[in-house]
């Protein structure tokens, strides 16, 4: 449970950071929170040469709203997610999926950049990401690129991130007043993987749905926008038919696989359960 | 084997510079270079919270965090939080409500509890209990840790600080 040994490198600026790992010729990572990444060492899962700790590139920091984008920097930590009051308000489903991440002291030192970079299919933050229309912002050797959630998540563990770049903030299109957001997820313990977890953003208008958008995690190897399910509900009013035809909707929008623990017709049937709940409290509330 | 490189941490209270590997966990820093045996080490993988310690104000899991990167940071230990008597009060209620029985998981307990009420004066039993979801306890006491906890919440919101517990129950 001890990791290899490796060299540790602290820039200050993205520049260095880049340099730093150019210099190291691959044999390297990238670390911020460590939350994930250290445990992946102590088992030796991965063993790189040099560690370069971007905790302290004041680039990487900061929230702010911009022209109607919410700005995130990679290094904004799972708690603040939960406390910050602009990401309350302009990006409410990662404040709503902040208290299922993990257990408070990971939250703590836990990025959302180290969390939606390492793209596990189980994580909140990546679907949330997916849900939003979020942007990542990723600087490189050849400068730097936005990349939609959309086009972002290509496989297990696998994200548009090219070795040797950085995640350096996430652009988040400003939830409005109208917006009605609900996360929730099944766990068998409080803090654990979630078999299946579902974050719902409504637009809602004189009581018709003008806009649905939906993302599940831990259904498959990335995390899963709910196109049909959003089809459905766009455009009408959000009674118990509605939901019912969204919930059936979701098996065009899911393809999950039998694994060890969970059949693929119980994590298809939690889906549409989870997915009714999160209508259902959302119609109650409007 | 990669060299060791010097670390300075204001560790409960005292700024100090060690040398250690880049691979050394804050944990293992704490016992085996300060003798600081009171953060355990348990999991060593983040799960089961033995290893809390404040890391600039906050509780972190030492085994989860390589000194190297808390360097400059201040850490406060459990011996630290005991010293200055900020947990005293909560120590004193563990004892009284026998809220541990071997006793290995409680200095993180103790951490998570001193974090809790740190963020939040007046926590429910629920937020308590997801304040402690990250700390295991084996003997199976939670119980009696979310009733210490809850009555240290209590004590203090009536104006009692952690100070008038320092003398050992009789």
């Amino acid at each position: 449970m001890k990791a290899r040994a490796f060299s540790y490198f602290r820039p200050a600026t993205i520049a260095e950071a880049l340099a730093a790992f150019a210099e190291a010729a691959g044999d390297a990572s990238y670390i911020a929170g460590g939350q994930s990444l250290v445990p992946a060492l102590a088992l030796r899962l991965q063993a790189p040469e040099r560690l370069i700790d971007i905790a302290h590139i004041p680039e990487l920091r900061g929230i702010s709203l911009q022209d109607g984008s919410l700005r995130l920097g990679a290094l904004t930590r799972h708690v603040e997610a939960h406390d910050d009051p602009l990401i309350a308000r302009y990006a409410p489903l990662l404040a709503l999926a902040a208290p299922h991440v993990a257990h408070p002291a990971i939250r703590n030192r836990g990025t959302l950049g180290g969390s939606v970079a390492l793209a596990d299919p189980a994580s909140e933050f990546p679907a949330m990401m997916l849900a939003m229309d979020a942007e990542m912002e990723i600087a490189g050797p050849e400068g730097a690129r936005r990349v939609p959630a959309a086009a972002f998540f290509q496989d297990l563990y696998q994200t548009a991130i090219e070795p040797g770049e950085l995640l350096v903030a996430f652009h988040i299109p400003a939830a409005h007043p109208q917006h009605r957001c609900a996360f929730d997820e099944l766990a068998r313990r409080r803090g654990d993987y979630a078999i299946v977890g579902c974050g719902a953003m409504l637009g809602l208008e004189g009581g018709l749905v003008e806009e649905a958008r939906i993302a599940l995690l831990s259904v498959g190897p990335v995390p899963v926008r709910a196109r049909t399910a959003e089809t459905v509900l766009a455009g009408g009013v959000l009674d118990a038919e509605t939901i019912r035809r969204a919930q059936a909707a979701l098996a065009d929008d899911l393809d999950p696989q039998d694994d060890e623990q969970v059949p693929a017709a119980m994590r298809l049937h939690l889906a549409r359960v989870l997915l009714g709940r999160l209508l259902g409290r959302i119609a109650e509330a409007s | 084997m990669t060299a060791a490189v010097p670390v300075t941490l204001t560790i409960n209270g005292e700024t100090l510079t060690r040398l250690a590997e880049p691979r050394e966990t804050l944990a293992d820093f704490l016992r085996r270079d300060l003798g600081l045996t009171g953060t355990h080490a348990g999991c060593e993988m983040g799960v089961c919270g033995a290893c809390l310690v404040m890391l600039d104000g906050v509780p972190v899991h030492a085994c989860l965090t390589f000194a190297v990167q808390a360097g400059g940071g201040a850490v406060e230990t459990v011996e630290g939080l005991s010293e200055s008597a900020v947990i005293a009060d909560l120590q004193r209620a563990f004892h009284e409500r026998n809220a541990l029985q071997c006793g290995f998981c409680t200095p993180g307990m103790l951490v998570t509890a001193h974090g809790l009420l740190v963020r939040k004066a007046t926590p429910s039993r629920e937020e308590i209990r997801d304040a402690l979801s990250g700390n295991y306890c084996r003997c199976t006491g939670y119980e009696a840790i979310v009733d210490a906890i809850e009555a240290v919440a209590r004590r203090r919101a009536a104006g009692e600080t952690a100070a008038a517990f320092l003398e050992e129950p009789a």
